[in-house]
């Protein structure tokens, strides 16, 4: 999916890319959307952004409250302010969503990826990997004798620049499960 | 105590808890036991339809005509496919429906049974909110919060899908009262904005109201707040075509309806005023054309019940989340209590400016020769009808704009028209669901005769019922919006936007049961249109107009409010290769 690239005011486009005046700088965003946990839920949410030419970056979703039925969406966008406003407001549209939090404006929060990475190789890159995997704090998951799997746990900088290093020590799969995140402090 | 019925039983329940008295539908397999409850009763009418989607139309045109949600109700699969165009025009305008769709049982769910779709899938970004119900004690909770949801917040269309299974099986029946919903959107305004407002109002040189249908849809209170605001302070109004009615078009401060083909003055004090009030509208595409030229010396302000509205079109000064009546009504506390202040010299220069452009006189033409122009017809129509208890539905195209333009509207309530999907085919099936709502009153829908064909099945309908709707066509034998846009932009190359094998209107309506009028000559319109408005049952009135007229005044594509053509003399080389790619 590709984000909205219009130049500022634009019209040649086709009449429905309207965005004016506002400013053009791509902003990343954690969206973080409490919704009811019913079937189709989430096809509303995927189905705005797509129908509406958002961009996703990453998405997760689980349900975070049995009782209540509620589950917790964690949605990373890029967008100009103006459409990062939209699509805050288009989900808090949909009947299903309780609530939005965009969790890059509203404070200090703190975000956190899982990942899995198997690695396979011998001789010096198998033990530089394990090196590797040691300064950054992953865990051996699964081992034998030519491959590793990793399991690292922390900001998607971190997760990236992690993959960089795997890559030329014979780096084979990579699993990981989106963003999760919510605010610092006590609220 | 809870009270057990079957899941049928129930949707006639909660119909009648709700205070639906009419329904628009179509049988079918998966919606029988439905349809056998409606059988034994009385106190909720079924029209029968003769296609799905003039049955969504219909309860558009009802719902539009009183305020209330209009229901419909057809089977599983292509019965709810047919519903989609209803509930997608729906959704662009705001108006409150409940669809209650049959599906094949719950068992057979995802086996591509005979007539099943996945109709919560289809409709999905075409409703507002949409349920499959598994459960029948679920289902009359979810059909009331179906209603509160239609109807609450910025209204729209909803659907309930019914597996077969469900209706049969009995369960406890929920009643209203009991049903619990976290959707609740927020009506009052804030004070802060209103405030601000308020104060812009006091010192604004060049104001305008610009209104649309979000006035309407907020009901009548928001109707008299707007007429008392625009009186009080003797700012000039404009409004959509969607709002065409929320302020009297004999009223001294009406400007006309603005936008791509909205009046001069309109179009003209959008530019070039100070403030702009936004009261229920959208700054839709039709109505903003070029955006960065769009009232560039104007502070905007934004009265919405929708937060999405807000900042996503045009970037607004004060931005009013709330409903109209409840914002209207505190603006107008403040000003009072801040000593109803305007700025009196300013105003006087406004309106003399205003006075100027209306002497452009942009809705002129000259009838002459026994070739009924279009606007004839309509100014015609206008004359010999609007002392009438009067609606008005059209379909979509030139002949939608020139009603707009030539007819006036008093109140609210009285215009139903396509706006936002622009459906081809709405208005024969919005006239018969606004007939049945208002069965005394004269019920006209203005079209073209290309639209006209796509939902004329439904005549059927208005004989059955007898419904006495006017189906007024202005038949030019073309498409005669494409054919404007093939001769302004595609070089007079007029590709399939003619029909060469129109029918003998004349002979449909008495194949249908009606009554046909045919009028082809100036010299004789009066006295066909009393001719149609003295027969007591349907009429198709096939009035044969000029073929090449073209609807101004028109903002071209990509151009800006003051840069309207105003007639043919002007429409060469109006739209450059940027604005060609608009539609």
């Amino acid at each position: 999916m590709s984000p909205l690239k219009i130049k500022k005011g634009s019209t040649s486009h086709s009449a429905y890319n309207l965005r004016p005046t506002f400013s053009d700088v791509q902003e990343r965003h954690t969206l973080a959307v409490i919704v009811e946990n019913e079937p189709g839920v989430l096809a509303r949410v995927i189905g705005l952004f797509s129908g509406r030419g958002y961009n996703i970056e990453s998405l997760t979703v689980a349900e975070v409250d049995h009782e209540g039925h509620l589950s917790r969406i964690t949605i990373v966008t890029t967008g100009t302010p103006q459409v990062i406003e939209q699509i805050k407001a288009q989900l808090g549209r949909i009947v299903s969503v309780h609530q939005v939090n965009d969790l890059t404006v509203e404070g200090p929060a703190v975000e956190r990826e899982l990942a899995m990475f198997k690695v396979a190789g011998t001789g010096d890159k198998r033990i530089e990997a394990l090196r590797l995997a040691e300064i950054f704090r992953a865990n051996v998951v699964d081992s034998t004798l030519e491959s590793f799997v990793f399991e690292i746990t922390g900001a998607p900088e971190k997760i990236d620049a992690f993959a960089d290093l795997m890559r030329p020590l014979g780096l084979q799969e990579v699993a990981r499960t989106g963003v999760a995140a919510l605010s610092r402090g006590n609220e | 105590m809870t009270r057990q019925m079957t899941g049928a039983k129930m949707v006639v329940q909660a119909l009648k808890d709700q205070g639906v008295d009419t329904v628009f539908g179509y049988p079918g397999g998966a919606v029988l036991p439905i349809y056998d409850e409606i059988f034994q009763q009385n106190d909720i009418k079924h029209i029968l339809v003769r296609h799905e989607q003039g049955a969504t139309h219909a309860a558009e045109g009802y719902a539009r005509a009183t305020g209330k949600p209009g229901v419909v109700l057809v089977t599983s699969g292509p019965g709810a496919t047919n519903a989609v165009t209803g509930l997608t025009d729906a959704l662009m305008d705001s108006i409150p429906m409940i669809v209650l769709t049959g599906q094949v049982p719950t068992f057979m769910i995802g086996s591509d049974a005979f007539q099943e779709a996945d109709t919560v899938g289809i409709t999905r970004p075409c409703t507002k909110h949409n349920w499959l119900v598994k459960e029948t004690d679920n289902l009359a909770g979810v059909i009331h919060e179906a209603f509160h949801v239609a109807t609450s917040g910025r209204p729209g269309p909803v659907l309930v899908d019914i597996p077969k299974d469900v209706q049969f099986a009995n369960g406890s029946y929920t009643p209203p009262e009991q049903v619990q919903t976290h959707y609740n959107p927020q009506v009052k305004g804030d004070m802060a904005e209103i405030e601000k407002l308020v104060d812009l109002v006091m010192t604004a040189k060049k104001p305008v109201f610009y209104t649309g249908g979000g006035v309407i849809n907020s009901g009548p209170a928001a109707t008299q707040l707007l007429r008392e605001l625009v009186a009080a302070t003797d700012f000039p109004i404009t409004s959509t075509l969607m709002g065409l009615g929320c302020y009297p078009a004999s009223g001294k401060n009406w400007l006309g309806m603005l936008g791509m083909h909205g009046l001069y003055e309109a179009n003209m004090a959008m530019h070039d005023c100070d403030l702009m009030i936004n009261v229920g509208a959208r700054f839709d595409d039709r109505i903003t054309g070029r955006i960065d030229a769009f009232s560039p010396k104007s502070k905007k302000v934004h009265i919405d019940i929708d937060p999405s509205s807000i900042n996503k079109v045009i970037r607004v000064d004060v931005p009013i989340l709330g409903d109209i009546a409840h914002v209207l009504e505190d603006v107008l506390r403040v000003w009072k209590a801040k000593g109803r202040k305007t700025q009196k010299e300013g105003l006087a220069k406004w309106w003399a400016q205003i006075n100027e452009w209306r002497k452009v006189d942009c809705l002129k033409f000259k009838q002459s020769g026994k070739t009924i122009k279009p606007q004839h017809a309509l100014a015609r129509l206008e004359a010999l009808t609007k002392d009438h208890d009067r609606y008005i539905t059209t379909e979509v195209g030139q002949h939608q704009m020139w009603a707009a333009q030539y007819l006036g509207f008093e109140d609210p309530n009285r215009w139903m028209t396509s706006g936002g999907l622009g459906t081809m085919g709405y208005g024969t099936p919005a006239s018969i669901g606004v007939q049945v709502a208002h069965p005394e009153s004269l019920v006209i829908n203005v079209a073209g005769e290309a639209s006209w064909l796509m939902n004329m099945q439904e005549m059927g309908t208005a004989v059955q019922y007898r419904l006495p709707v006017k189906q007024f066509i202005l038949n030019n034998e073309r498409l005669g919006m494409v054919r404007q846009w093939q001769e302004l932009l595609h070089g007079e190359r007029y590709s399939h936007s003619w029909s060469e094998a129109l029918p003998d209107f004349v002979k449909l309506a008495e194949a249908f049961g009606a009554k046909g009028i045919l009028c082809d000559n100036a010299d004789d319109l009066d006295e066909a249109i009393k001719e149609m408005l003295a027969y007591d049952g349907p009429v198709i009135f096939d009035c044969l107009v000029e073929k090449h007229e073209n609807c101004f005044p028109m903002i071209p594509s990509g151009k800006a409010h003051n840069e309207m053509l105003l007639g043919e003399a002007e429409t060469q080389g109006a739209i450059d290769a940027k604005g060609s790619v608009l539609v």
